[in-house]
């Protein structure tokens, strides 16, 4: 077992990990923070997203030790369900879930991804990489949220409510 | 008591709540991971079990060391078919008059033989203090095989199938005159061969289960479209009553047909949480997901049509091959929307299914139909052209009064309107003929159509609704909030049905503790719950009448019910006069008052069970009832690289009514999106050698991204069947149903290619 100080949602936890602990079963496991979840384990569906120092991460695919020290933000984080942040209002207005298992990574991803796009990252489908200000367009947002999995279907909301917010 | 205090009386229901596109009851907690799904329940014992899969297709285990696994510190328990303890098995045939016999999705009793029935099977379960532990354990069990003739190439087993047989509430296949000589005698004929691969569910929710027991009691949190057929069934696997199972699942992570039956991993879960002694949690890894849980099966078809000049059809021929398991599954029936489609002067229709070694098939969003009009009306498709017609033309010259396999009425339908409505919003008189004559730069566009097609069924609820002297209403049945918004549209339904706020009503649901609810599947969990609210509701209408007719100084006196209209929170005549359910009960000094449906005891059980079947049977020999739409598809083909993008969706569906228009656009969105998937990229990769599955995983099973889906454009006739409550028709299945076609069709229309097995891969285009 291993002493890791994990920093989630503005609180630090002291926890013994054994080393192979991923950062997703550490919160879910050991934090009790299941409003992140497991639909793969290996980085392919985007459910396990949360944002660590603002970037959004497959917290499957990390292991918790590593995250010692970062700024961890969880879905729980990000607003409850009696303070809700504005995206998790959209994501609502604009139906953008339905059986609601991929919509905390849906949610957090957007966050970082709405970051990336302020910090100026292009994208595979950005037209000009050099331009100054690249628009969001529904194409951009799209595509940058492609690592997320709804197999609900339920993309055409999720843009709408990303888009609602971005602008 | 003569005057309720003023808080009681609730706030004015102004406009029905049914009909409206309001927001998800459940919006704020799902999206703020405050929604409990099966694995997110904590226990302070907890355990985790993972489970060791079988390498071979059939045969029997000879040796299994699980000595490495079990001296892993932490391992608490390594079950095999040799230390297993034994359950009952499952039951050997279907007893229509409990349907939960059918519950199980194989027939095999996990770990109670050495026998090995498919390459995937469990062979041993780890159980330990972590799930770290517990997957590295289960990497250290060791297991020998003597590997038996198995049969696992389905394109190779073609000439083993067997006819299926129907069931006597399900009648397989049918014909009408002889349609081979008529399609040997047509004018204008074409005569198809199209293939469809297996494909798996892939709910981005795998299969949980959490086991807990309490003596012989157990609670069961399970990834369930179906809490009852779970709850029963385990039942009678570990020998125990009934009343002593409570499965319960709040929230289910979609399901898609995946969820419906009882596989390996609950069963196992259970009988690890017996062994282990404390709570345990069988978390299905995406693999073992893939590895023991049936999805849907690979199909061979054959579309023959014949038609006159005109495009009068003369002939319809649709057979299938599927595959079933040599221990479980059932034929993919790709024809059952062949005799209900097209006025075709002769008919036949026909399925059979080969057995293979392998996990049995399960059911996966409109089974049959889904795959089924890939052929059928990618065969329309084919037809026109022959013709030199307009295929939506063509469709409409054959669009039939009554239904043209056994001449029963429609309840209704017009899919005239479908698509003409959709015709009109996709532009479709601008298409010319021609293939590849439409192009984007270098990518080169096709449009195409389809007709979706779905007959939804009805099952049987028990449900109570209770009225508070506050005004507010509470909906309690066993439903599964799966995606469909299961609470919010209960809820819309009950507010109209007693005239209050949809606000006032809650749904309490995914507990098999409420009063039985039906399964979430036939895309009839909605109109099944809601003939029963409607049902209680009546009934509370009365009894609140009843209690104000008692009560000296209700305005209600002497009333009778069918002068009185549910609304602002009461029953009120058309002059005003009238009072709220608050005061009904305050007058009564009653605290609340509540209607029920459903059976009160086990014969009451059965005696329901007989009557729904009796009017099932009833039901359908004297109409045809279906949901269905027209589909209008734009593609993008590169004409370098072969790669095929839709760019262009409009669906235009004839679904009843619609309860809520946000929730039930989105459930057909979705169908849509799994069609495209199943057009484009969804094929799980069989190795025929081995019987093993190559791509057991969501990294090389391809489920549609976002860059994959168009904005589609999702619009209803909303005019009622006059048969159903409400008039709704089920919305969850319809969708899929013809979209694999309209994207082929589509493909061309830009390119000449007619691609006749999915999907459409690039190599299948170049």
């Amino acid at each position: 077992m291993i002493p890791v100080k994990l920093r989630v949602n503005g609180t630090t936890e002291l926890l013994a990990l054994d080393p192979r602990v991923s950062l997703l079963d550490a919160l879910r496991e050991h934090l009790g923070l299941t409003g992140t979840k497991k639909g793969c384990n290996q980085g392919a569906c985007g459910a396990c997203t949360v944002l660590v120092d603002g970037e959004r991460i497959a917290a499957c695919l990390a292991l918790a030790v590593q995250y010692a020290g970062r700024d961890i933000t969880t879905i729980e984080g990000v607003g409850q369900p009696e303070h809700l942040h504005p995206l998790q209002q959209q994501f609502i207005s604009e139906d953008g879930f339905q059986c609601g298992f991929c919509t905390s990574g849906q949610i957090c991803s957007a966050l970082g991804m709405l970051a990336e796009h302020r910090a100026g990252m292009p994208s595979a489908v950005t037209p000009d990489l050099d331009a100054a200000e690249i628009a969001l367009t529904e194409a951009e947002i799209k595509e940058r949220m492609s690592g997320n999995l709804c197999r609900c279907g339920a993309y055409e909301g999720i843009v709408g409510a990303i888009e609602r917010v971005a602008r | 008591m003569t005057q309720a205090p003023e808080r009681t009386r609730p706030t004015t229901a102004t406009t029905p709540a049914v009909g409206r596109p309001i927001d998800r009851l459940d919006g704020a907690v799902k999206t703020t991971g405050a929604s409990e799904y099966t694995a997110d329940r904590p226990y302070p014992d907890l355990a985790h079990a993972t489970l060791v899969h079988a390498t071979i297709a059939r045969g029997r285990i000879t040796a299994i060391d699980t000595a490495a696994a079990e001296a892993l510190t932490g391992v608490l328990a390594v079950i095999t078919h040799r230390n297993a303890p034994p359950l009952k098995p499952p039951p050997a045939r279907i007893n229509p008059l409990d349907l939960s016999t059918m519950a199980s999705g194989t027939k095999v009793n996990y770990l109670g033989s050495d026998e090995v029935h498919w390459n995937g099977e469990p062979v041993a379960v780890v159980v330990a203090e972590t799930l770290e532990t517990a997957v590295e354990a289960a990497r250290l069990v060791r297991v020998s095989y003597a590997a038996g003739p198995a049969v696992t190439d389905f394109l190779g087993a073609q000439d083993s199938a067997a006819p299926a047989r129907g069931l006597p509430i399900i009648p397989d296949g049918g014909r009408k005159g002889d349609a081979e000589q008529a399609l040997a005698a047509a004018p204008v004929s074409v005569d198809l061969r199209f293939t469809t691969p297996p494909q798996n569910h892939n709910a981005i929710e795998p299969h949980a289960t959490t086991a807990v027991w309490d003596g012989d009691r157990l609670t069961v949190h399970d990834s369930t479209q179906s809490m009852d057929f779970a709850r029963r069934h385990l039942a009678l696997r570990f020998g125990v009553p009934v009343e002593s199972v409570r499965v319960i699942a709040p929230n289910v992570g979609g399901g898609f047909g995946g969820k419906g039956f009882v596989w390996a991993g609950t069963v196992l879960c259970a009988m690890a949480a017996r062994v282990a002694k404390r709570p345990v949690r069988l978390a299905l890894s995406r693999e073992a997901v893939f590895r023991t849980v049936g999805g849907r099966a690979p199909t061979v078809q054959r579309v023959a049509l014949g038609a006159e000049r005109d495009g009068a059809l003369t002939a319809l021929v649709h057979t299938g091959v599927s595959q079933v398991g040599r221990v479980g599954g059932m034929p993919e029936r790709v024809g059952s929307q062949s005799g209900h489609l097209y006025a075709a002067r002769t008919i036949l229709v026909r399925h059979s299914a080969a057995t293979l070694d392998m996990l049995p098939n399960s059911a996966m969003r409109a089974p049959g139909e889904a795959v089924g009009t890939f052929a059928l009306e990618s065969g329309m498709d084919a037809l026109a052209y022959e013709l030199g017609m307009d295929p939506v033309e063509l469709r409409m010259r054959n669009e039939p009064e009554r239904d043209p396999l056994g001449g029963k009425p429609f309840t209704r339908r017009n899919l005239r309107a479908a698509y003409a409505r959709g015709a009109q919003r996709f532009g479709w008189a601008d298409r010319p003929p021609e293939p590849r004559s439409m192009r984007d730069g270098r990518r080169l566009l096709g449009w195409g159509v389809a007709t979706a097609f779905h007959m939804p069924i009805q099952l049987t609820a028990d449900v109570t609704v209770r009225l508070g002297m506050d005004g507010t209403v509470l909906v309690r049945c066993a439903l599964h909030e799966i995606g469909v918004g299961a609470a919010t549209v209960q809820a819309q339904i009950a507010a109209d049905a007693l005239g209050v706020p949809v606000e006032a009503v809650t749904v309490e649901l995914g507990d098999s503790a409420l009063p039985v609810g039906p399964m979430a599947g036939g895309s009839g969990q909605t109109a099944t719950a809601a003939a029963s609210v409607l049902r209680a509701c009546e009934e509370l209408r009365r009894s609140a009448l009843a209690l104000a007719r008692r009560s000296p100084g209700s305005p209600l006196r002497g009333r009778r019910i069918d002068e009185l209209a549910a609304r602002d929170g009461g029953l009120f005549a058309a002059d005003g006069s009238g009072e709220t359910y608050g005061e009904i009960l305050a007058r009564a000094g009653r605290p609340s008052l509540e209607g029920r449906v459903g059976a009160r005891t086990s014969v009451g059980r059965v005696a329901g069970q007989l009557r729904f079947i009796a009017g099932m049977v009833n039901d359908q020999r004297r109409q045809v009832r279906a949901a269905t739409g027209a589909h209008f598809c734009e593609v993008a083909v590169d004409e370098d690289t072969g790669e095929v993008r839709v760019t262009r969706w409009v669906a235009v569906f004839d679904v009843g009514r619609v309860i809520n228009p946000k929730t039930a656009t989105s459930q057909l969105r979705g169908g849509i999106v799994m069609g495209i998937g199943a057009a484009l990229s969804e094929e799980t990769q069989v190795d025929p050698g081995s019987g093993r599955i190559m791509n057991a995983s969501l990294a090389d099973y391809h489920v549609p991204v976002q860059a994959d889906v168009p904005a589609i454009d999702v619009s209803y006739l909303d005019e009622p069947d006059p048969t159903t409550p409400l008039g709704l028709l089920g919305v969850g299945e319809v969708g899929i149903t013809g979209v694999a076609a309209a994207v082929a069709n589509a493909v061309h229309h830009a390119t000449g290619v007619r691609v006749r097995d999915l999907p459409l891969t690039p190599d299948r285009l170049l």
